[in-house]
């Protein structure tokens, strides 16, 4: 599911674009630059410029952490939900984010990184993934909410990445937008079920998870367009369709006629249609929530890390077993 | 956590699902596997499990050969002026419709 527009590289390191080098690297990238300009895509071995490179590594990195550390909240209810039917059905969206997790970390390596070297960046802090995941799943009724609400928001973000200008990622792309939209469906049927058939105990959970994670789900699509210095060049270069502001205000207007179908408010006074603009205004969005769980102190921040480094270092064991068990099984591989 | 050992990571291999009887095996993406046997077994689960496919090939990667995308042009483009190898390239009557 889950990728963020969070552009924090200017922020984090201030090494922006460089200006232009050598003669023969200019002609490339003006090649380059032309090859964007006519829709094509770009492949693994294509030359392209480092900066591209290092943007396309970093986000592709970053969503495929995110698909790993996104299986987690949901992990929490597997043993707990209501019914098998429920269970399977949870057990079915996780298993599709592990899965999506590994089309990405694929997509990544062909830039030129290793699978190791990016979950070592995950393990040691360094690499950052979506912030939603550092909020707790406090109710069956998160469950529900987060297929809608979180799911519905990375759908939204992830639609326009299918035409992303690297076609490895766009590839990948494809396939979990195919994928994904089961999950968002599923629910809101949970939702729907608990509005229409549960007691008043469970409609006011549902309101309760909405009004807790409504907020978060906005700043998923990362920090407003004035603070993305990147953006633009994000979307010079195809890696970026439509900025973040936008897709927010398409998130917005979409859920606010589900959240009537559904029967919940979204917890927002200011939220109101605005007939000039044709679009929903809302209130202003805590951005300093936003990037002080992004700099690791969101509710769950140690705990998500901390789960997926003991699973790492839990597993080492069976990793090595594997490789040693095909070692002696295919000795030519060993020289390999 | 320290850097793991280069050698610990399980080799890359790429995945080729045949969709349905009769269909060629499309390459659909690439994952990591200690061997063949798991690589398979991994690979129905990572990319079949909305029945995509009724076949699996996988194959190292690093046993994959691919002509050089730098030499495209010179490799592809002197097919583009052969338009007689297509059969819109021959103007007939109307009257022999399908031939």
């Amino acid at each position: 599911m889950y990728t963020q527009a969070m552009d924090t590289l200017a922020r984090e390191s201030g090494d922006a674009l460089k200006p232009v080098r050598s003669t023969e690297e200019k002609l490339l990238e003006e090649r380059f630059d032309a090859r964007i300009d006519a829709g094509d895509f770009i492949e693994a071995k294509d030359w392209m410029p480092a900066h591209y490179r290092k943007t396309l590594l970093r986000q592709i990195s970053q969503h495929a952490h995110s698909e790993i550390v996104g299986m987690l909240p949901e992990g929490n209810w597997v043993t707990r939900a209501p019914t098998l039917k429920r269970k399977l059905i949870l057990l079915a969206k996780i298993q599709d984010e592990a899965g999506h997790g590994l089309y990405l970390y694929s997509a990544a390596e062909t830039l030129g990184t290793s699978r190791d070297q990016m979950l070592n960046a995950l393990h040691t802090g360094k690499a950052k993934y979506s912030s939603i995941f550092n909020y707790p799943t406090l109710t069956w009724a998160d469950m529900g909410t987060v297929g809608w609400l979180v799911d519905g928001a990375a759908i939204m973000n992830q639609v326009p990445i299918c035409r992303c200008s690297y076609a490895p990622y766009a590839r990948a792309m494809i396939r979990i937008c195919r994928e994904e939209s089961f999950h968002q469906r599923q629910g809101f049927e949970a939702l729907l079920t608990m509005m229409q058939q549960g007691t008043e105990a469970q409609r006011a959970m549902v309101q309760d998870a909405v009004n807790r994670w409504w907020w978060p789900c906005l700043m998923m699509f990362g920090p407003p367009d004035a603070e993305s210095p990147n953006s633009a060049q994000s979307m010079r270069w195809g890696i970026k369709r439509v900025s973040n502001d936008e897709l927010r205000q398409k998130f917005i207007d979409a859920t606010v006629e589900q959240a009537k179908l559904l029967g919940v408010t979204l917890p927002d006074p200011e939220l109101k249609w605005n007939e000039e603009r044709q679009q929903h205004d809302h209130g202003p969005i805590d951005w300093a929530e936003f990037w002080a769980v992004v700099g690791g102190d969101g509710p769950c921040n140690q705990e998500r890390l901390g789960a997926r480094v003991k699973a790492w270092d839990d597993g080492a064991w069976v990793r090595e077993a594997a490789l040693a068990h095909a070692r002696k099984h295919t000795p030519q591989q060993q020289a390999a | 956590m320290s850097t793991p050992e280069p050698s610990t990571e399980w080799p890359l291999w790429e995945v080729f699902v045949r969709s349905k009887a009769g269909l060629d095996h499309k390459h659909c993406g690439s994952l990591h596997a200690a061997d063949a046997k798991l690589a398979i077994q991994l690979a129905r689960d990572v990319y079949a499990r909305r029945q995509e496919g009724i076949s699996i090939w996988v194959v190292p990667s690093n046993q994959i050969v691919a002509s050089d995308p730098g030499d495209k042009s010179s490799y592809f483009d002197p097919m583009e002026d052969k338009v007689y190898r297509h059969p819109t390239f021959y103007a007939l009557p109307d009257a022999l419709n399908h031939m």
